[in-house]
């Protein structure tokens, strides 16, 4: 799975997009939060992070499946 | 309505569309670089945005607003890229009937624009530089 990033997640993970290659398939948005905290520390320190699958916010429930397009959505600060 | 994400936001773009014979009022926000910010000097801001989903959120904010306010056009621009200090970033505008539909909704849509839309802004200071809001 390869995931889009955004403002300081780019920046953390070095690169406008990440490939995900779990050892165990990750079934969740949550399961994925989980799968980018233990391998990025510093995404553990943002005020929030959101995931947004298909553009839309994505809640920690929700099913990831092949040929969604998935992205991190670090705290919004447009305006 | 008109809701963009655009190199630069245009003013004139902005109230051009705005004009309604129906409307007795026009309100419009504009955004701008300031030169400060938690009391270091700012030199330049970079807005960078994923702009699909961007650009839904955006619209859901404007339905809201529709909703809400009998408004008779709407308008929603935001910059991306590099804005220097006094440069303008975002425009809301709306045109309503009465005046207190459209200061209530345009108060409503920058609001909200700030809460959930999927850009992001780095300042620039004269030392370093940070993304607002990343941090606690």
């Amino acid at each position: 799975m390869e995931i889009l990033l955004f403002g300081i997640t780019r920046e953390i993970v070095g690169g406008s997009t990440l490939t995900v290659e779990p050892e165990q398939p990750l079934e969740t948005v949550g399961q994925l939060k989980n799968w980018l905290a233990d391998r990025y520390p510093a995404i553990k320190k943002l005020s929030s992070l959101a995931i947004a699958v298909d553009s839309e916010y994505a809640d920690d429930a929700h099913p990831l499946a092949p040929g969604q397009e998935v992205a991190l959505i670090p705290p919004v600060s447009g305006g | 309505m008109v809701i963009k994400i655009v190199t630069d936001v245009d003013l004139n773009e902005a109230y051009q569309y705005l004009q309604a014979p129906g409307a007795g009022g026009i309100d419009l926000f504009v955004g701008t670089v300031r030169d400060h910010a938690k009391g270091k000097k700012v030199v330049k801001l970079v807005f960078e945005a994923y702009a699909p989903m961007a650009l839904k959120e955006m619209q859901k904010i404007a339905e809201a607003a529709q909703q809400q306010w009998p408004l008779e056009k709407l308008v929603m621009l935001h910059a991306v890229g590099e804005k220097l200090v006094g440069e303008p970033v975002v425009i809301i505008g709306v045109a309503s009937a009465h005046r207190d539909a459209a200061f209530s909704a345009c108060r409503f849509l920058i609001d909200e624009l700030k809460k959930t839309v999927p850009i992001w802004k780095k300042e620039f200071y004269e030392d370093n530089s940070v993304w607002v809001n990343a941090h606690p």
